[in-house]
């Protein structure tokens, strides 16, 4: 993987520690997420320490630090679906799901990212499950939702056994 | 120079500064929190502001430039009551569990609630409390709980030491402070110097406790318990019972061990002596067979653990012997053992040090024999302090006592280890006499004393002129190792200590170390060089005799079993 992570930090000769967040903005495009080995690697190019990186990337909520799950999940916390109770939303779908924003389940079937607003105000509050748009969610629709793309996977299974 | 008008009276402000330099200056006060003098101002804490007429805000003091004809008022009620209201906010996310702090008492979190007369919590807790306690570090604990993001302990690491082991992670109300990744203190790139320790205003970060450990054993009637003390200790233990920067308490300090029950009181200057027998043969030796130079000191184990992870290229450089604190460890479980019958096993030995990265150094796998550690417990100097004031020993009462033989005696050469330049002002002196045969004319080498970062000097050794450096800092090590690797080739020998004035100013000092405590302690150490007659390692006939009864030579079979020891390149997240 090092290997692999060099040859994306080579299309970015002479860059200093203004690009760092483009360079961890390529490295998400490649692997979905930043490994570890990204944020050393990252470090030694750019000659700025792993806790500093690790700070930015924290700091916004775009960076994940877990492979994204088979079905990725964006719940909206903009200021409209705040009001509207995205709040509870995000909650029931972490008690659900049993892993915070940001995770990735174990079985890898669910990941969750909170993005800051869709830009689909008037359908609030609402998620999107692989791009999917669910609108006007409330928490007791979540595993109805959630059910959805859990019963795909294990059709798809199905019929990959049979 | 221009006049502005604090608190309706004039004060003089230089163009440039900050509004906090000018009124400290003038001898008014204002409190601050996450301020830290030399570096740039963060205002991250607001707990400074001060009220600016004709300003429509409150303006922080640490961070805001003077300007001419300004009118300030530091007290006024508008500022009092805002930095109430900060202090209040900080302690709605703080734990009310100031009587089970280490830092009961000398909290300044504590002390600005009392000294602005908070009675009442006026904001209920938001933060969840499920913060993991970070005890992993053999140094140092990490009590988020009770970080209040000040940030000093970031800077301290970053910008002082070069090391940025830790950082703020996440951002609003989700902030904490962790190493990458939000891994633990041990597995991080910490090189345990504990200066962020000194800088945290609240109890977020303390050393790892050996207390209990070491009163156990003191009351176990099978264990010999004997303790060393460092060079450091003894001119800086006395502010913990309230004297003034300084002062040295050597003789009361030995007294107060001994009424608490430690068998053998021994010197760790004796074994600094020790150290510069071996370093000195080392560096003599190198330089006369082509060995690896510049030779690199090795006292100091935050600095090895900075090398280790960050310049594995050097650890050949580094000098093979262990520190005073490790060789008197291993000699007394051997030796010291052996003369007086004792089975090593049953020796519970202790050390004092000024330092937190001690602990981690006597934890390290290759500092022992046969499952055997050289040293059981490394008390900082405020945990022997702590350990005095519980015993109710009253140094009023006292008289002073010298230490135990036979490693009681030192040199002033071994006590200078102590501060910024004292390894290499030892060695000089010895190197000195084992090249030419002759002591230096004048024992005292200018060129390396003081509190600069790095200091350089040539030194004239019979025909040989021998290049040195001395780092006080290991965040001013990084110039002169990358000038080393871009080829240059005139030092010989390089003394480098991890905190800023070398061990006077430890992790494990007292807490209200700053830089006029700093230089009153190195004076101290300065002051015992000038005032006694012993003041080269290789005159110490204590030193001469556990060479001629046990070790027989330095760089012998007998020292390299006990006395040295290996590096190894650490892979850290860094």
């Amino acid at each position: 993987m090092k290997e692999e992570i060099r040859k994306i930090l080579e299309k970015h000769p002479d860059s200093k520690r203004d690009s760092l967040i483009p360079l961890l903005q390529a490295v998400q495009e490649v692997y979905g997420y930043l490994p570890k080995d990204a944020v050393v690697e990252i470090g030694k190019h750019l000659n700025l320490p792993a806790s500093k990186i690790y700070g930015v990337a924290t700091f916004y909520n775009q960076f994940r630090f877990q492979p994204k799950g088979k079905n990725h999940v964006m719940v909206c916390r903009g200021t409209a679906c705040h009001v509207k109770g995205s709040l509870a939303v995000l909650e029931a779908i972490e008690q659900d799901l049993k892993i915070k924003a940001g995770q990735t389940s174990r079985d890898t079937l669910f990941s969750i990212e909170v993005v800051a607003c869709m830009g689909a105000c008037g359908l609030a509050p609402v998620i999107s499950v692989n791009g999917e748009f669910h609108a006007n969610v409330d928490p007791q629709k979540i595993s109805e939702i959630l059910d959805i793309y859990r019963e795909e996977k294990k059709s798809a299974m199905e019929a990959a056994n049979a | 120079m221009f006049e502005i008008e604090v608190n309706n009276k004039i004060i003089e402000a230089v163009p440039g500064e900050t509004i906090l330099s000018a009124v400290t200056r003038a001898g008014i006060k204002v409190p601050t929190l996450c301020y830290m003098k030399d570096l740039a101002p963060s205002g991250a804490c607001r707990i400074c502001v001060v009220e600016v007429d004709g300003m429509k805000t409150l303006v922080p003091s640490c961070s805001y430039p003077v300007q001419e004809g300004m009118k300030i008022h530091t007290n006024s009620k508008r500022a009092i009551r805002a930095r109430k209201t900060v202090i209040e906010l900080l302690l709605a996310n703080h734990p009310d569990d100031c009587l089970y702090c280490v830092r009961n008492g000398n909290c300044r979190l504590q002390g600005l609630a009392e000294e602005y007369g908070i009675r009442e919590r006026r904001f209920p807790s938001s933060k969840k409390k499920d913060h993991m306690l970070d005890a992993t570090s053999p140094s140092i604990i990490r009590d988020q709980a009770k970080c209040i993001l000040c940030g000093k302990c970031v800077r301290v690491c970053e910008e002082i030491q070069n090391v940025a082991a830790i950082d703020f992670v996440k951002r609003g109300s989700k902030t904490v402070i962790a190493p990458a990744f939000e891994q633990s203190l041990n597995v991080s790139s910490c090189i345990n110097c504990g200066q962020c320790v000194l800088a945290c205003p609240t109890g977020a970060l303390r050393e790892k406790s050996s207390l209990r450990e070491v009163d156990e054993a003191l009351h176990d009637k099978d264990k010999y318990v004997v303790i060393q003390h460092a060079p450091a200790v003894s001119v800086t233990l006395a502010e913990e019972f309230g004297l003034r920067p300084g002062v040295d308490i050597n003789g009361l300090m030995v007294a107060a061990l001994r009424q608490l029950g430690f068998k053998k009181i021994f010197d760790t200057s004796f074994s600094a002596d020790l150290t510069i027998m071996e370093e000195a043969s080392e560096l003599v030796h190198r330089v006369t067979t082509g060995g690896k130079l510049p030779m690199m000191t090795s006292c100091s184990p935050g600095w090895i653990k900075y090398v280790e992870q960050f310049y594995p290229d050097f650890i050949d450089n580094l000098s093979t012997c262990k520190s005073p604190q490790q060789m008197l460890g291993a000699i007394i479980k051997s030796y010291f053992a052996e003369k007086e019958g004792i089975d090593p096993e049953k020796i519970f030995s202790v050390s004092i040090m000024p330092c937190v990265a001690k602990k981690f150094e006597a934890a390290r796998p290759e500092m022992g024999r046969n499952n055997i550690f050289d040293i059981d417990a490394v008390l900082t100097t405020r945990e022997v302090a702590r350990l005095i004031k519980m015993a109710g020993i009253d140094f009023d009462s006292l008289t002073p006592e010298t230490a135990d033989l036979p490693f009681g005696t030192r040199s002033t050469a071994g006590k200078l280890f102590g501060g910024t330049g004292g390894v290499m002002e030892a060695a000089i002196r010895t190197a000195h006499y084992m090249i030419t045969g002759k002591e230096l004319k004048s024992l005292m080498v200018e060129d390396v004393r003081g509190l600069k970062g790095v200091k350089e000097a040539k030194v004239k050794i019979g025909d040989l002129e021998v290049g040195v450096a001395v780092v006080s800092g290991v965040g001013n090590a990084s110039k002169i190792l990358e000038e080393i690797k871009n080829g240059r080739k005139d030092l010989h020998f390089i003394e480098v200590m991890t905190c800023p004035g070398g061990c006077i100013a430890g992790g494990g000092q007292p807490l209200s170390t700053d830089q006029e405590s700093i230089k009153a302690r190195l004076h101290a150490l300065y002051n015992i060089d000038h005032s006694e007659t012993l003041r080269t390692s290789h005159k110490n006939k204590d030193v001469q005799k556990l060479y001629d009864e046990f070790l027989k030579e330095p760089l012998g079979h007998k020292s390299h079993e006990l006395l040295h020891t290996h590096y190894i390149k650490r892979e850290v997240l860094s």
